[in-house]
């Protein structure tokens, strides 16, 4: 790192010969061509031209400027503003969910336990299976009458709710199934964070008589601050855009009470209103920018000094 | 914490661990080699009769062949997109790394777009309507490694600040050009990071329900995600059947997790300890 930018500086001082210097740079710059053709036409393109179509009533071959009716329309169709709000709770109980989980699992898979491979194991595989196969399992599980869950919770003599059924419940189960798969890898970015805590630290503190909790309050949480981030930051951005899980286990229902921004999108492309769709996709761009951005400037801003 | 294992706490973690992550998959596995009518009590319960091949033939047979078709469709796509994915963004994290210029702020902005950004969806299609790719294999492929490029260029870019530039000189030294020094000395040493690399991306995209949900909609081109998705209307008296197909399509990941475990965790970690 040190090297590159002081090579950085001494071509900055050196600017008499940069003609010269191109012509033998073998780093030419057209090895951007093939990657920035690719994701310029299906990603660039697509998200400028989303500002305009969303300006539109739109059928993919005409379109027809309408102002800001879709807007209009996104933010007073009771179902539409449900999938905003909702979006904004699932991604904030997700990502907290994760963060606490997976920091107390973090901890819990680099202490000195037996069967730390299998624990591993066990926690990390939910993130590489099939998103749609989870769902509809859970959803099986889940099931009000028959389902594993109610029968186990009935043995214990709780009457468990309707879980997808319930208005009140069904955005907060899905976000629950969303965590059991996702925390694995909040759980992995923690023990690589906590790994790489220099162990005098942990022998300081102990010969200093630290007690458990004040190891974790002074040292690890500090000093996992980094997988803390990346853990928040990974989990917001997923839970904002989430669609593949809610979709598989209730398609926004019962009604429209577990509907996200993602599966309005959805419902209208569907229904044939493109302009309405697409006002969402700029709905969703806004929410995950405005809140992403200025999350990640405030959290990185503060290193800790090692 | 002492150097004493806690024997305790390691056995209320493997307890709960089971109950919580183990459950799940045995009634997956339980429930997919049932007869019909036991399954569709949903209990957590042993099969009275073992119906593995029976379920087996019953779920591939279904629809024409519709999981065949769909394992193939999956694999083109999959090995398709993570080959384009491998070369471009290698390409574009060898050049971004090494060379300065005032570009390289706009496009680290663009790549980190790439990972922040929802993709429009209808303009992306109304993209590819122009481009006449839309329903069509390639197109999917091309979205695919347009969506994925963003992570592989963090993790190639990360990995080649690691490879001395004295090597790059001595190769032009001896005459090497531009595609010579990438492809034949540098590419080959990151061998590492391209099995990170295609391990992580090939699971994503082999999971991914949403773009060809999108960009690939038709019953002759789904893919296995899309087919699960299919199966569980058609098969909702049948259980058994649908958590045959779950557990199909969850041979793949698994045979990655078994071979490729440290790769996954080396990828999908990359950014905890440097933030």
């Amino acid at each position: 790192m040190t090297a590159t930018s002081v090579r950085a500086s001494v071509k900055r001082a050196a600017p008499a010969a940069p003609a010269a210097g191109r012509r033998r740079s073998p780093y030419s710059s057209w090895f951007y061509l093939p990657a920035a053709i690719v994701y310029g036409v299906l990603f660039a393109i697509p998200t400028f031209a989303s500002f305009f179509f969303s300006l539109t009533r739109w059928s993919i071959f005409d379109w027809k400027f309408i102002g800001v009716d879709n807007f209009v329309t996104f933010f007073q169709e009771p179902a539409l503003v449900k999938g905003l709000t909702n979006t904004l709770i699932y991604a904030v109980v997700t990502s907290g969910l994760k963060v606490v989980l997976g920091m107390l699992l973090g901890i819990l898979l680099t202490s000195q336990i037996v069967a730390r491979g299998y624990l591993r194991s066990v926690v990390f595989f939910p993130v590489l299976v099939s998103t749609i196969g989870v769902g509809l399992t859970f959803t099986v599980l889940m099931n009000p009458e028959k389902g594993l869950i109610n029968d186990a919770l009935g043995t214990l003599g709780i009457a468990g709710p309707g879980w997808l059924t319930d208005p009140k419940f069904a955005l907060l189960s899905v976000a629950l199934v969303d965590v059991w798969k996702g925390v694995g890898l909040a759980t992995l970015i923690y023990i690589a964070g906590i790994v790489s805590i220099p162990a005098e630290y942990l022998e300081a503190a102990r010969v200093d008589g630290a007690s458990a909790w004040e190891v974790f309050r002074r040292i690890i949480l500090p000093l996992a601050r980094p997988a803390t981030v990346t853990v928040i930051l990974l989990s917001l951005i997923g839970g904002l855009r989430s669609f593949d899980l809610i979709w598989a286990m209730t398609r926004g229902g019962p009604g429209f009470t577990s509907d996200v921004i993602a599966s309005v999108i959805y419902k209208q492309y569907q229904a044939g209103f493109y302009g309405l769709s697409t006002a969402g996709n700029v709905v969703l761009f806004v929410v995950v920018t405005a809140i992403v951005l200025p999350l990640s400037r405030f959290l990185n801003r503060k290193e800790v000094e090692l | 914490m002492n150097a004493r294992k806690n024997y305790l706490l390691s056995f209320l973690a493997i307890v709960v661990s089971a109950v919580v992550f183990l459950v799940p998959f045995g009634f997956i596995l339980l429930t997919a080699v049932k007869d019909r009518q036991q399954a569709s009590l949903l209990d957590f319960s042993w099969p009275h009769q073992f119906q593995f091949v029976q379920n087996f033939l019953a779920v591939v047979r279904a629809r024409d062949y519709m999981l065949i078709i769909a394992f193939i469709n999956s694999t083109i796509l999959t090995v398709a997109s993570v080959a384009g994915m491998v070369v471009l963004a290698a390409m574009t994290a060898f050049v971004l790394q090494r060379k300065q210029s005032r570009w390289n702020g706009l496009i680290h902005g663009l790549v980190l777009a790439g990972l922040i950004v929802p993709p429009a969806v209808v303009p992306t299609i109304w993209v590819l309507q122009r481009l006449g790719l839309f329903r069509t294999m390639p197109g999917l492929i091309l979205v695919e490694i347009a969506f994925g490029l963003s992570f592989c260029v963090l993790l190639f870019r990360a990995f080649i600040a690691t490879i001395p530039r004295e090597l790059d000189e001595a190769a032009v030294i001896d005459g090497a050009g531009p595609l010579r020094l990438f492809f034949r000395v540098v590419f080959p040493l990151l061998r590492s990071v391209v099995v990170t690399v295609v391990v992580v991306q090939s699971v994503v995209v082999f999971n991914d329900f949403t773009n060809p949900l999108y960009f690939l909609p038709g019953d002759q081109n789904a893919t296995v995600q899309l087919t699960l998705y299919n199966f569980s209307s058609q098969f909702t008296t049948q259980y058994n059947l649908l958590f045959m197909n779950i557990l199909l399509i969850t041979i793949p990941p698994l045979l990655m997790f078994l071979f490729f475990n440290r790769q996954i965790v080396a990828g999908m970690t990359s950014g905890a300890i440097k933030g």
